[in-house]
């Protein structure tokens, strides 16, 4: 057993709990004994009954839960909503409950030790092949005996047996809440120092809100996160938040991207120069009815369309009020939400710390495998309460999604009444943010309409200018503002001033085209009188042909009249001749 | 003692473990000083039978159960208490009387 032992100490069991496992760097110190202390509710049970569960259920090693306080069934009933399949290990003694509460009709006579009890388990053990065991609220029977020794005595005792066994085992003990306490309460001061590993639960509550810690206190021979991380019990059983991640999950989403996505507005992409970098974080700050949400579902409907899942987290308001919104600016998300691809998820105001919030939307991202978050808005973290911790908290989900290679868009609320979050809050967040958008309102002569600017984007060209921001039926747009006088135009006044732009343009249009009319009315004009000119040159030069022609002929006629005459006069060549010849000679006496 | 109930008891002990030794010694002097020849002892050894105990539920050595007269009683201890001891076993009223 003993070189067997040796050859099992350097490894480590894992808990199956998400992130102490990462604080722990692997588990709880195999065949050793960890102590787990903490106030009543501050989860006790459930972690040791987790680390049993995995054992059981994923790492073929069987486990003992010994009750000292709870019924098993009881135990097992509350645990049932944690789908662990307890049940299902029990059936195949894959896990085995020890009911060991002292009966209430218990009488006490004298020393007693918990001799009985182990060689129970002994025999239990051999049985099943037990590698784990837990012992749950060891101070109810430690209760029972007479004296500091006595309690002593027997923690040695159990601590010897499950060293002896090699079995890696959790004791359980309530603390009075007071942590500080905990080191001179006996006798678990004494138990901390004989442990391997210790580890400290915690359960506050901070103006109104409650706030659950875990922290390890101890960790022999091995290095460990000594800071206090915040967990919550969720819908697997405890989610342990780890404050800095030392490596990144996956190398490949590590990797700095240069692949743009599209903000799903058009314009919007143009003014980023091509649209956000793949794993980058986005923040929308903005006053309340400035489009925010309208701006982040447009991110999100242009994710499913390239086909990566998204979760969309509203704060606000329920999921179906979200979509039928949106529906109404032309962004269909019912359509993603139906094929899967879109995850809403929506988590109404101030019902537990920004810690659970964060937990609870990492392990649903996780469940979901998005690749795009929406969170809607991220302001309402910072509430009474949360101040101190929403910080952190913000930080975290940054890094987070960073190192998951998320591509985030987080809203935030602007305050108009109160200048201290305006200052305070999203300058924290826009820090660590890649991209900030601003949206604002612009009263002017009357109307109030929505500005779009670029705060920043890291590693991007991106305009400077304001841009309006409209939307429609057919959807979101961006359209150009006017600077007149040095102020900005929109809404109204845009119009008009686009107006009278394409007014003039029109008029200097129609003024072009009747010119051209005009010219051509002339031309066509001139073309018709040169036509007419040549038809009169023709026959001018007809006339001038037909005279010079007249002119031979007649010349012609004249030298045969005259031949013919000299004929008719004969020998004679009377004038009494001439009566027959009147005809031609009357003719010819004009010319 | 007008009805002489007959009284059987299973001592639970853990090997020779102290506390177990020192409630041997004391169940037989108590058995000796009040009920004379009206009891009958078993002691099981939860080394030698772990399953029994497990059955029983006895997590704690030394465990007295005495099973009859009804109703069944534990006690916890070297029974180094006897006034608890009486107490427990409705013994109390009577010897006093």
């Amino acid at each position: 057993m003993k070189s067997n032992q040796s050859a099992q100490e350097t490894g480590k069991m894992p808990t199956g709990i998400a992130g102490f496992d990462e604080i722990t760097r692997g588990g709880l110190p195999r065949a050793r004994t960890t102590l787990l202390v903490g106030g009543p509710g501050s989860g006790k049970t459930i972690m040791a009954l987790q680390f049993l569960a995995h054992g059981a259920g994923k790492c073929n090693e069987p486990g003992i839960f010994v009750a000292f306080e709870e019924t098993s069934q009881r135990i097992e009933a509350n645990a049932e909503s944690f789908g662990w399949g307890l049940t299902e290990l029990l059936r195949k003694k894959q896990l085995f409950f020890l009911d060991a509460q002292p009966k209430s009709d218990l009488v006490q006579s004298g020393d007693f030790d918990i001799g009985g009890m182990l060689a129970a388990l002994e025999a239990q053990t051999r049985k099943m092949q037990t590698k784990r065991i837990v012992f749950d609220a060891l101070d109810v029977v430690l209760a029972l005996l007479p004296d500091p020794a006595a309690k002593r005595r027997e923690i040695y005792r159990l601590h010897e047996w499950l060293l002896e066994h090699g079995l890696t085992g959790i004791i359980t003990a309530k603390t009075d809440g007071d942590l500080a306490s905990v080191a001179v309460q006996q006798p678990f001061g004494f138990m901390q120092f004989m442990v391997d590993c210790a580890v400290i639960l915690d359960h506050r509550v901070s103006l109104g809100i409650a706030h659950r810690n875990l922290r390890v206190q101890k960790y022999r021979g091995s290095g460990f996160d000594e800071n206090e991380s915040p967990f919550l019990i969720g819908n697997g059983g405890l989610e342990v938040d780890v404050v800095r991640s030392r490596a990144p999950a996956d190398p490949k989403a590590r990797k700095v991207s240069l692949e743009r996505l599209s903000s799903g507005i058009k314009r919007l992409d143009t003014m980023l120069g091509g649209g956000f970098y793949r794993g980058s974080s986005i923040l929308i700050t903005g006053y309340s009815g400035t489009a925010k949400t309208t701006l982040s579902g447009s991110f999100a409907e242009a994710a499913c369309r390239r086909g990566e899942r998204t979760l969309f987290v509203s704060f606000d308001s329920d999921c179906d009020e979200v979509m039928r919104n949106l529906a109404s600016v032309n962004i269909k998300l019912d359509q993603h939400v139906k094929s899967g691809c879109l995850k809403m998820i929506s988590t109404r105001s101030i019902v537990g710390t920004a810690e659970s919030y964060l937990v609870r939307i990492k392990t649903l991202a996780a469940e979901h495998g998005a690749r795009c978050l929406v969170i809607d808005p991220v302001s309402t973290w910072y509430k009474s309460g949360n101040d101190l911790t929403a910080q952190s908290v913000a930080d975290r989900l940054i890094d987070w999604s960073k190192r998951e290679g998320l591509n985030l868009v987080c809203t935030s609320l602007l305050d108009e009444m109160s200048k201290r979050e305006d200052n305070s809050m999203p300058q924290q967040i826009s820090a660590l943010v890649d991209t900030w958008i601003h949206l604002s309102y612009l009263i002017q002569s009357g109307e109030r309409n929505r500005g779009l600017s670029i705060v920043k984007s890291r590693g991007t060209a991106h305009s400077n200018q304001v841009r309006e921001l409209i939307m429609s039926d057919a959807g979101v747009t961006l359209t150009d503002t006017y600077t007149a006088g040095g102020e900005v135009l929109m809404g109204t006044q845009r119009w008009e001033k686009e107006r009278a732009e394409k007014a003039a343009s029109e008029l200097s249009e129609v003024a072009a085209k009747l010119k051209q009319v005009k010219l051509d009315a002339e031309e066509a004009e001139l073309e018709m009188r040169m036509k007419a000119l040549q038809t009169e040159l023709a026959a001018k030069q007809a006339e001038k042909v037909l005279l010079a022609h007249a002119s031979k002929s007649h010349e012609g006629e004249l030298s045969r009249g005259r031949a013919q005459m000299k004929e008719m006069r004969g020998d004679d060549a009377t004038i009494s001749g001439s009566g027959s010849g009147s005809g031609s000679g009357a003719k010819a006496k004009p010319l | 003692m007008s009805r002489h109930p007959k009284f059987s008891f299973t001592l639970y002990v853990a090997g020779d473990a102290p506390n177990s030794v020192r409630a041997i010694a004391n169940l037989g002097a108590f058995c000796r000083d009040y009920l004379a020849d009206r009891y009958s002892i078993e002691i099981i050894d939860v080394f030698l039978e772990p399953e029994r105990a497990l059955k029983e539920g006895i997590f704690m050595t030394p465990t007295l159960v005495a099973l009859t007269p009804p109703p069944v009683r534990r006690i916890v201890g070297t029974l180094s208490q006897l006034k608890t001891v009486l107490q427990a076993l409705g013994l109390l009223d009577t010897t006093v009387a």
